[in-house]
């Protein structure tokens, strides 16, 4: 008794195999960890003298392209999905490539056009509580995202040899690192008014 | 497969021991790591029970290697002494009890008592176990640096964890490093349970200890996260300047800090609390579930009630998100959340209750082994039961007032986790160290071990009830020696002292008697030496890579003892 069973089929009694429950489970403790943030920026905002409109100090322009940058890398994400579905490595190998580019755009507007631009205004977390907590948010964000870019670059170069070995578990991977994707952009999916808008 | 790649070679040593992905020997490394950190913990709460038996008298012996920076002339400066009690308890709990009850026993056990080859991740496990190291060793190496390891408390509470030393700032990151490696294990554990349990093996026949490590993993996942949020705001306030837990308007020594303020101190202990009251149970329950498997073996009969403790062990989980506050009674948050938290406080005692109440009506009318594991497993009963009842007056917001943080709450909380858990803890080494060694812990040295620990416990831990009572507050430096009120229960401080001292002693027998077994103990001559049911006992000895010879299936329930009419007293789950 050697190989640990449901590395790549389903258990039928779950309908999961286990990476695809693991990676729900982490998810489920993500949620949490941007959830205890979220309700800081609720604590901290409510017990707030005055609370700047994000707007007056960020950018919604760039705000906004952001968040169209990421919904549609989350859009190449399930192309590369199903591209390795329908057996096309070149088709995987484009939209996988296109999703790290417009994960890279993210962070270059975000760093270039968001972050350095602040500081040389000035603008530093220490200012006010609402600075703190933006650039908390959108900076463990944005390791997520370089993670989430880490991964794929890997999935996209030298962890897509396992394509020809084993297609199967292969494709798993990319649905596993698709759902982390999706989350990353979801986050953000939530950041943007609460900071930007409201 | 890259599995059965592995079984045709043997590995080089630095694969097969230090960087194993084998659930076992990642599992006897956590083992061996925490036992070493309970031991540290241990000795510096050794050093401080010296400063409250004896206040301002130079340590003997010990005392000129502390330097002029913590200890000159041999005598404990407060700060040092605020040091060795944030770090006792942030090793005890983080370091000692948790990764033992969950990295060490929940690794060994889980995937022999499901049936599995091995954990779900296998390299996932082994990652979990080196960021716990490295914890570990940032937690070790914090100690060198100028102003000492953190000194705050374990809880940390700002604003005096903000702007405290350098310590605290390497505390957060080596917190960072806990967290993830806990992270990493209950996603493996919960994945492990749900989906390698083998043919036949259905929730209410998984062993009480497999539905605890469950919980436990839960909890691990999902209230951890709050508290990584807290360090990653507490290091911005450090590193940044941001003043998430800093009030508008805060002096210190007398001058206005140089903060924007408009942060809140309580934000912290929510969040702090929030991981910190599941973690109880994280302790507890992996103790719980090991005491119920030897019970259940060592009475020789099913365990009464086996489907209330699972509904109850499951309870408790649920229930442990949201009793956080009773913490903070005395915060000043108001008293309708309060109430709430009181009410909420009262309920979860009732699924403990019913635990407690199933093992100890188990013992009815059983024919009861008394071999070490189960003295050890006998004693957590009453231990746990005094730590339990005592936390009834600390969950009702009045009684709370006068209790609270006074060394009511220390003995309180210790009887749970010292004499409930770690005895809990001890059953468990005894009792399935002949599966992993072939070898048995000697018995007579056993006895040796656990009496003279059963009445140390106690020594200490009672006074303490005592002195809490007497309004005796848990922090000060010199025991209460300055307050009138204490006087009459000072003399209790050198009987604690001196029982604490002696109880290191008595845990000589049990590292002799660990070390020497490994090589020297009686061989077991079965590969189920208690007779027992669970699937755990029907590998080889010890279960070698992979664990079971053909997939296991499983046929009944976890504790199918004395099943009438059967040829034996015990009838073994994969037993058609």
């Amino acid at each position: 008794m050697d190989a640990i069973p449901y590395t790549i089929t389903p258990r039928e009694d779950t309908g999961l195999y286990n990476a695809r429950l693991g990676i729900w489970l982490f998810l489920s403790s993500e949620v949490m960890l941007f959830g205890a943030l979220f309700a800081t920026y609720v604590i901290l905002r409510l017990g707030a003298l005055d609370w700047p409109r994000g707007a007056s100090l960020l950018s919604v322009p760039l705000g906004t392209f952001n968040t169209v940058v990421l919904i549609a890398s989350s859009v190449t994400m399930v192309f590369a999905w199903v591209s390795l579905k329908e057996g096309n490595l070149g088709k995987y190998r484009l939209t996988m490539g296109l999703t790290i580019l417009l994960a890279l755009l993210f962070m270059a507007v975000k760093l270039f056009l968001e972050y350095l631009p602040k500081f040389r205004h000035h603008h530093y977390p220490s200012e006010n509580t609402f600075l703190a907590i933006y650039f908390t948010l959108t900076g463990l964000h944005a390791l997520h995202v370089l993670g989430g870019v880490v991964v794929n670059a890997y999935f996209w170069g030298p962890g897509a040899k396992m394509w020809h070995v084993e297609p199967e578990r292969f494709t798993n991977r990319i649905e596993i690192a698709g759902l982390y994707w999706h989350f990353v952009d979801l986050v953000w999916i939530f950041l943007f008014p609460i900071l930007y808008l409201l | 497969m890259e599995h059965s790649h592995h079984d045709s070679h043997p590995l080089p040593f630095w694969r097969k021991y230090l960087f194993s992905i084998d659930h076992k020997v990642i599992g006897i490394q956590y083992g061996l790591t925490s036992l070493f950190f309970l031991f540290f913990g241990f000795s510096l709460m050794m050093l401080m029970r010296w400063q409250l038996a004896f206040p301002g008298k130079p340590i003997p012996f010990l005392g000129k290697f502390f330097g002029d920076g913590r200890a000159p002339g041999g005598i404990m400066l407060p700060e040092f002494y605020n040091e060795l009690g944030a770090m006792h308890g942030t090793i005890m709990v983080f370091l000692g009890v948790v990764p033992l009850g969950v990295g060490c026993f929940g690794n060994l056990l889980v995937p022999l008592q499901i049936g599995a080859p091995d954990m779900a991740f296998p390299k996932l496990n082994m990652a979990s176990y080196w960021v716990f190291f490295l914890g570990g060793l940032t937690m070790l190496v914090s100690f060198l640096l100028p102003g000492g390891a953190a000194s705050s408390g374990w809880t940390s509470y700002p604003p005096l964890a903000d702007i405290a030393t350098i310590g605290q700032t390497v505390w957060l990151l080596g917190m960072v490093f806990l967290i993830t490696s806990s992270l990493l294990g209950s996603v493996n554990t919960i994945t492990t349970v749900l989906q390698l349990r083998t043919k036949g093996l259905t929730f209410m026949r998984l062993p009480f200890f497999v539905w605890a490590q469950l919980v436990t993993a839960f909890l691990l996942l999902l209230a951890f996260p709050p508290l990584e949020a807290a360090g990653i705001l507490q290091l911005m306030d450090r590193l940044a300047h941001t003043s998430f837990f800093l009030p508008s308007g805060l002096m210190v020594s007398g001058r206005p800090i140089e903060a924007s303020g408009g942060g809140s101190v309580l934000l912290w202990q929510h969040l702090f609390w929030f991981l910190a009251h599941p973690e109880v149970y994280v302790i507890l329950l992996p103790g719980m579930g090991i005491v119920a498997e030897i019970i259940a073996n060592n009475i020789r009969k099913p365990l009464w009630g086996y489907r209330s403790m699972v509904y109850s062990v499951l309870f408790i989980g649920f229930m442990s998100f949201i009793v956080w506050a009773h913490h903070m009674f005395l915060t000043g948050m108001g008293t309708v959340i309060s109430s709430f938290f009181q009410a909420t406080t009262m309920i979860i005692s009732i699924p403990s209750v019913v635990i407690l109440s199933c093992l100890l009506i188990s013992l009815w009318g059983g024919s009861i082994r008394t071999n070490t594991a189960m003295l050890f497993a006998l004693a957590f009963l009453p231990m746990f039961g005094i730590g339990g009842l005592t936390g009834l007056p600390l969950g009702l917001s009045i009684s709370d007032i006068h209790l609270h943080d006074t060394y009511y709450v220390i003995g309180h909380f210790h009887y749970v986790v010292a004499p409930g858990v770690i005895f809990a803890l001890f059953a468990g080494i005894y009792h399935w160290f002949p599966k992993f060694t072939g070898r048995q812990m000697n018995e007579f040295l056993g006895k040796v071990h656990f009496w003279p620990s059963l009445i140390l416990m106690n020594c200490i831990f009672f006074p303490m009830l005592i002195m809490g009572l007497a309004g005796v507050s848990r922090r000060l430096y010199d025991g209460g020696l300055q307050y009138l009120h204490a006087q009459p229960v000072l003399p209790l401080n050198r009987i604690i002292s001196s029982s604490a001292w002696l109880l290191a002693v008595a845990q000589l027998p049990f590292i002799f008697n660990f070390v020497f077994s490994i090589f020297k103990g009686k061989k077991v001559t079965s590969d189920n030496p208690w007779e027992a049911t669970t699937l755990e006992w029907q590998t080889p000895t010890p279960p070698g890579h992979g664990n079971f010879k053909t997939v296991p299936i499983v046929y009944r329930g976890p504790y199918e003892y004395s099943v009438p009419g059967a040829s034996k007293d015990f009838t073994p789950q994969n037993e058609p």
